[in-house]
């Protein structure tokens, strides 16, 4: 567990020592605000929601671009062999490199905070949908850093990576927008394999197991794959 | 066999359909510093890869202090510094942050954290350094940055890929001199293709050409293990002119001759090589040999096979593998 720290601590210093995390970070505050500030201020309402039903496309986006780097620099510089011969476990390599990606989404969905404090402040704000929106951004978040992390294990090359997780994380986030043209019953499954179905579940403010369930899945599989995929560097 | 810090036992690697290494066998007993020497390509990497644990044997086994390196790769990891070739590092950090990082991933205790540091610093002369970034460090200082960061815990297993490259040559001599002192203690892998270097630091070579062990002896063996090699100008003593076939003959008659080859003819007599056996001095039979056909000797040079040329013959022999 402390090395899986060390790890997540050196990727997190990596993240703010160069520009990439705030440029990712500003532009994610930049467009999320953009949604806030057209509603409350255009629109004239006093709601969150037409940034809790963006906001989960906008991680789709914003979680590959923090998560690219982590696997991937390291394949192109050759530092993983450096790290990877250190007595430290590809698990551990892989789960601190995940807390350092989640957290630099976190950071950004912390700061968008200000958003509800500031409508709360003005008016009155159901904090229900509000508490579980923001639960369900960050399960979303962990989801996609996790898919993020998986394609980043793939190339050496960063926008590889960044295309492959954005590719894989439109196709989780389109799912449930094609179930019109498909029979029910493929309808059902695509609407389970969905990112966005499970948020706006959560994001009303009812916490279900089953999509719980449904985002820890997608993380541990795609954290699995990073693991696997590590390892066959080895063979 | 217990004293054996690695032992590699019929190492097979292989890349998709290329076979790197071709079956490789060796052991290395506590405190001996081996050379790894090969023409690029030749698997000396991926040998050192299989024993750090980075890669994985086709088939055969590495051990470290007699585990298995692919069942305990903590434990034996936990036993070996590592300096992959050119010395990637993490060009972020500043080099303080870098060696506390390693520390931190290898767990040494805050007690002796203080002296291992001091003594890295001096040992591998990065004190101007600690507060730099490593992207901004010469090749000279990045090198020995990895050198301090496969020291820091004081293994007893030190695999070091081409240490001296890219190093002007008061930093070789300095890394030179840092290895064999190391040495003393340490049971030492290191990789090169300068084989002066060899020379200077290693108690053993081991060559490998081609994915296969070619040679393992110790630098002074390599050297005569071949016979030495003896340059003899020869004239005729009377009038008959020199039948080359002769002169070979018998100049080849001694028992501590080996060969004899025509290295060609000189306005004043015949240029004559003689391969003897290395641990005799065929002088003299040569002498006796000369005058017994009536040949006069007009010069006469004992030469060892050097390093080189050993190494040129071994690698180069079967696949005809031009460096």
């Amino acid at each position: 567990m402390s090395k899986t720290l060390t790890i997540a601590r050196r990727e997190i210093s990596a993240y703010f020592n160069s520009p990439m995390a705030y440029i990712v970070v500003g532009a994610f505050l930049l467009i999320s605000g953009y949604l806030y500030f057209s509603t409350v201020f255009l629109a004239g309402t006093a709601s969150l929601r037409s940034f809790f039903s963006l906001t989960p496309l906008l991680l789709v986006i914003f979680a590959p671009a923090v998560a690219m780097r982590l696997v991937s620099e390291e394949l192109r510089s050759g530092t993983l062999e450096l790290l990877t011969t250190m007595p430290v476990r590809d698990e551990e390599v892989i789960a601190g490199k995940f807390l350092a990606g989640l957290s630099v989404v976190a950071s950004g969905l912390l700061m968008t905070l200000a958003y509800p404090l500031s409508i709360a402040t003005v008016g009155d704000l159901d904090w229900g949908p509000v508490i579980g929106g923001y639960l369900g951004l960050l399960l979303c978040a962990a989801a996609l850093i996790g898919i993020g992390i998986m394609a980043s294990t793939w190339s050496r090359n960063q926008i590889t990576a960044f295309i492959l997780a954005l590719m894989i994380g439109l196709v989780l986030w389109l799912f449930d927008k094609v179930t019109f043209f498909v029979p029910a019953s493929l309808g059902r499954v695509l609407e389970y394999l969905s990112i966005d179905f499970h948020f706006r579940n959560i994001a009303r403010g009812v916490i279900d197991t089953r999509d719980l369930l449904y985002y820890f899945s997608l993380l541990l599989i795609s954290l699995f794959l990073a693991v696997l995929a590590l390892r066959r560097r080895h063979a | 066999m217990d004293s054996a810090m690695i032992e590699v036992r019929e190492l097979v690697k292989d890349y998709g359909r290329t076979r790197a290494l071709r079956g490789i066998d060796f052991s290395v007993p506590r405190g001996q510093i081996v050379g790894f020497l090969g023409p690029n390509g030749a698997g000396k990497t991926t040998t050192m890869k299989i024993i750090t644990g980075y890669l994985e044997a086709t088939s055969g086994q590495a051990l470290v202090r007699g585990l298995p390196v692919e069942e305990h790769p903590l434990e034996t990891r936990a036993h070996i510094g590592y300096l992959p070739e050119n010395a990637p590092l993490y060009e972020d950090m500043m080099v303080q942050e870098f060696l506390d990082f390693v520390a931190d991933i290898r767990q040494i205790p805050a007690a002796q954290r203080r002296q291992r540091f001091r003594l890295m610093t001096e040992v591998c002369g990065i004190g101007d350094v600690l507060s730099k970034n490593i992207g901004e460090l010469s090749k000279g200082f990045r090198q020995r940055v990895g050198l301090a960061h496969a020291m820091i815990h004081d293994p007893e297993i030190l695999i070091l890929d081409e240490p001296t490259s890219g190093l002007d040559p008061n930093q070789i001599a300095e890394i030179r001199k840092l290895i064999r002192e190391l040495g003393r203690e340490k049971t030492l892998i290191l990789s090169t293709h300068i084989l002066p270097e060899v020379q200077a630091t290693c108690d053993r070579v081991i060559i490998i050409s081609d994915g296969k062990l070619v040679a393992d002896d110790t630098v002074q063996g390599l050297m005569t293990g071949d016979g030495a090699r003896i340059q003899v100008l020869v004239a005729p003593r009377g009038e008959s002119p020199l039948e080359m076939e002769k002169v070979v003959e018998s100049l080849q008659k001694p028992d501590s001759v080996r060969s004899v080859s025509v290295v060609g003819e000189k306005e004043d007599g015949l240029a004559v090589d003689v391969l003897s056996d290395a641990a005799v001095d065929a002088r003299r039979d040569i002498f006796e040999a000369a005058i017994a056909a009536d040949l006069a000797l007009l010069e006469m040079q004992r030469q060892s096979v050097s390093l080189e040329e050993t190494f040129r013959r071994l690698t180069m022999e079967d696949g005809g593998e031009h460096v």
